[in-house]
């Protein structure tokens, strides 16, 4: 995790997102074989939602690529010439046991922003995502919802270029989902590569740009939405869609 | 956050100035506990300190630990009960000069029913005797103070090597003692000095005493510039000859307990 | 006599007079410089024990651990050889100053605040580590952001380190000399008045110092439940 050393810099380049290439991918514990191997290249503008029954490895495909594991084989590799800043967003949010605005601005301060510029840059991250007035409350005592929120407005704050959120809809009401949809949107306009899992077929179809379909620590297909919800390529893919348990 | 670490370095150095911002005129003197207890010190160290202006700070502990504090050079002077030691202490060199500065006595102290019959011994060996016969408690301080020498040789001298569930080594001070004596009704052997202002005696009494035996001297010593050149011997001679001076003579005459006198100035 | 020594506490706190007041001025200044430092030198280490992994890192928590239960007089012992003249930093002069009594409790209380802090970093570490490696953190910057994190059990712990230092006797009676007016605190006078037999008037000391202990206490307990409450 080196990628993370560049200072924010504002406004947003609208440039192409950068690229993701996993190569013969595999990640192994005590012996066994829990992803890969696995090759694939994200590229496309997407979203890109990774989707699969449980056990797929959706997780562990988002933590290799976000550098949170380590790959036992193979190479994960980022166009450009270094890795480009990321941020994650987990299913159950963390969020220190401080203000909403101070996890903000401890953020920040971990990504070498300004002192100066902290506040300013996070109140701007809590007003964007409907948090202003929380701003001062402890961030523990917030609702589900609003702690998501809050954990998008601090991915926001530090102006990633790819965001990997994993199953960050899974704990919540209607209401709360329909708000971090919008700002996956809000993140895929800016120009960030979105790299979501989800157990929800139709949020799926609402946001995907294309779609990695896993099963048993394999990608079976890669393909664009639209084809992937019509035509599935693959047969545990058809059988996911189809509402059967695939193994 | 940066706020809370000055405050803590702000305290830090108050606190520090605090313990350094002490007076350098003084002397570390190590003594009984017995001069302590009895309440001597407090009365005749403000009148060394008026006389003088040197501050004297004692350090009071069993006589053993007083001179294992003076062979390391923990003490700037010493004041101890235990003559033969503090004459092997200056052979050793540790110290260059010993003097007689006062006496107590020691008295033996036990329940009121007196079971051994020690009120009625003609000398201090019959009452130990007489204790060891009957086989009654009998507490020890068992800590190797001068109190603690004094009546190991008090034993010897009454032909009786003390032992078995009756003789209790404590292996504490002479408050302490007294405590655990008066607890379980146990002979002790005290300095009178230490039991005299000794207020929790339940069911204990001084039940014998005046034997020449049971003098017990206390001697000052000028610890040796050689050994410790850095101890304040300038200071320290200066409160050694102020105990032997005339002044320092009555001052331990004048200290009274309940009007009775407790220590004995005998310097010569 | 017990019920007099109520009387007796209640009298001494009422007509605070001047030697007692020093006594328990000291006591409170020993003991919360003891604990201060042994809190800037043992919550880093605690905090350090939990985050790095290095070849005897069991070994250090288990000697943690168990020096949690150190002695006392031991550690008093210990403070003295060192400080004695004859030891080798006896040419400081440290020793019978409340200075020496300061490093003995530091010792005493150290281990307590770096064993419970280590246990304490080490749990949120679990639940923070995913989003601090996102984050990109050193394992030097969690080390702030954790014992930040983990402040109103620190405050329980420092508490338990304040209790150990303030109720010790063995380690600043053998450094501290126990010397009337310049060494002298609550616990060492305690022990000097019941070796005169003055049982009402330690019992009163006791009491007094219970009472100065529980109300740090109290004190810190409404702080941090306050706090704690809002934090949620």
């Amino acid at each position: 995790m080196t990628s993370l050393n560049v200072p924010v810099n504002r406004p947003i380049e609208l440039s192409a997102p950068p690229s993701l290439r996993f190569d013969n991918v595999e990640f192994n514990l005590l012996g066994h074989q829990l992803f890969g191997p696995c090759s694939f290249t994200l590229d496309g503008p997407g979203p890109t939602l990774v989707m699969g029954p449980n056990g797929a490895g959706k997780s562990l495909m988002l933590r290799l690529a976000h550098g949170l594991l380590a790959a036992t084989e193979g190479a994960i590799t980022w166009s450009g010439d270094q890795t480009p800043r990321q941020a994650m967003v987990f299913q159950t949010p963390v969020l220190l046991r401080r203000s909403a605005l101070a996890n903000l601005t401890h953020a920040l301060a971990v990504n070498n922003v300004p002192r100066k510029r902290r506040a300013e840059l996070a109140r701007e991250a809590l007003a964007r995502f409907g948090l202003s007035s929380c701003a001062d409350t402890p961030a523990r005592v917030l609702s589900g919802g609003e702690k998501q929120r809050l954990a998008l407005a601090r991915a926001w704050a530090l102006s990633p270029s790819v965001l990997f959120l994993d199953e960050p809809t899974s704990a919540l009401d209607p209401a709360a989902i329909k708000d971090v949809e919008a700002a996956v949107q809000e993140f895929h306009e800016r120009g960030t590569r979105i790299v979501m899992t989800t157990h929800d077929l139709h949020q799926a179809r609402r946001l995907a740009g294309d779609v990695l379909f896993l099963a048993g620590g394999k990608v079976q297909e890669h393909t664009p939405a639209d084809i992937f919800f019509s035509a599935p390529a693959s047969r545990q893919a058809q059988a996911f869609l189809s509402g059967e348990l695939v193994a | 956050m940066k706020k809370t670490l000055n405050l803590v370095l702000a305290a830090v150095t108050t606190m520090g100035l605090t313990f350094s911002a002490q007076a350098d005129d003084y002397i570390t003197l190590a003594s009984t506990t017995s001069t302590q207890n009895s309440g001597l010190f407090d009365s005749i160290l403000p009148k060394f300190e008026e006389a003088t202006g040197i501050e004297v700070r004692v350090v009071a502990v069993g006589t053993g630990q007083a001179f294992e504090l003076a062979r390391r050079g923990d003490a700037d002077s010493l004041l101890v009960h235990d003559t033969a030691g503090e004459k092997r202490f200056v052979e050793n060199g540790f110290a260059t000069e010993r003097a007689d500065v006062m006496y107590n006595d020691f008295v033996l102290i036990g329940p009121k029913d007196d079971p051994a019959k020690i009120r009625k011994a003609e000398s201090a060996a019959e009452a130990f005797s007489a204790i060891a016969e009957a086989e009654a408690p009998f507490a020890s301080r068992g800590d190797d103070s001068g109190t603690n020498r004094a009546e190991l040789r008090l034993w010897e001298n009454a032909g009786v090597e003390p032992g078995g569930s009756w003789y209790r080594e404590l292996g504490s001070g002479m408050g302490p003692t007294l405590n655990t004596a008066a607890g379980m009704d146990a002979y002790v052997m005290s300095d009178r000095a230490t039991w005299v202002a000794f207020e929790n005696r339940q069911n204990l009494e001084l039940l014998f005493s005046g034997d020449k035996v049971l003098f017990n001297q206390y001697g000052s010593l000028l610890l040796s510039e050689e050994k410790h050149p850095h101890l304040k011997h300038d200071l320290a001679a200066q409160w050694h000859n102020w105990l032997l001076s005339e002044e320092g003579q009555q001052a331990i005459a004048d200290f009274k307990v309940d009007g009775q006198q407790l220590f004995f100035p005998n310097a010569q | 006599m017990e019920e007099n020594a109520f009387y007796v506490a209640l009298s001494l706190l009422v007509n605070l007079d001047a030697s007692l007041y020093q006594i328990v001025v000291l006591s409170l200044q020993v003991s919360l410089v003891a604990v201060l430092i042994a809190a800037l030198l043992g919550f880093p280490l605690g905090a350090a024990v939990a985050l790095w992994q290095f070849p005897g890192r069991g070994g250090v928590i288990v000697a943690l651990n168990a020096l949690m239960g150190l002695p006392p007089v031991v550690a008093g012992l210990g403070v003295y050889l060192l400080l004695s003249r004859a030891g080798p930093l006896g040419e400081l002069g440290l020793l019978f100053t409340p200075g020496a009594m300061v490093i003995a409790q530091v010792i005493l209380v150290l281990p307590i605040l770096a064993a419970l802090s280590r246990q304490k970093v080490e749990e949120l570490l679990g639940e923070y580590r995913e989003q601090f490696v996102s984050l990109g953190m050193s394992k030097a910057r969690m080390m702030p952001t954790l014992l930040w994190d983990a402040r109103f059990a620190l405050l329980t712990i420092l508490l338990a380190g304040f209790g150990r230092a303030s109720a010790e006797v063995g380690a600043v009676m053998m450094v501290g000399g126990n010397i009337d007016g310049v060494t002298r605190v609550m616990t060492t006078a305690i022990v000097l008045e019941t070796s005169k037999g003055a049982l009402p008037l330690a019992l009163g000391l006791g009491i007094v110092l219970l009472t100065l202990v529980m109300a740090i206490n109290a004190t810190a307990y409404i702080l941090s439940e306050t706090a704690k409450r809002r934090m949620g």
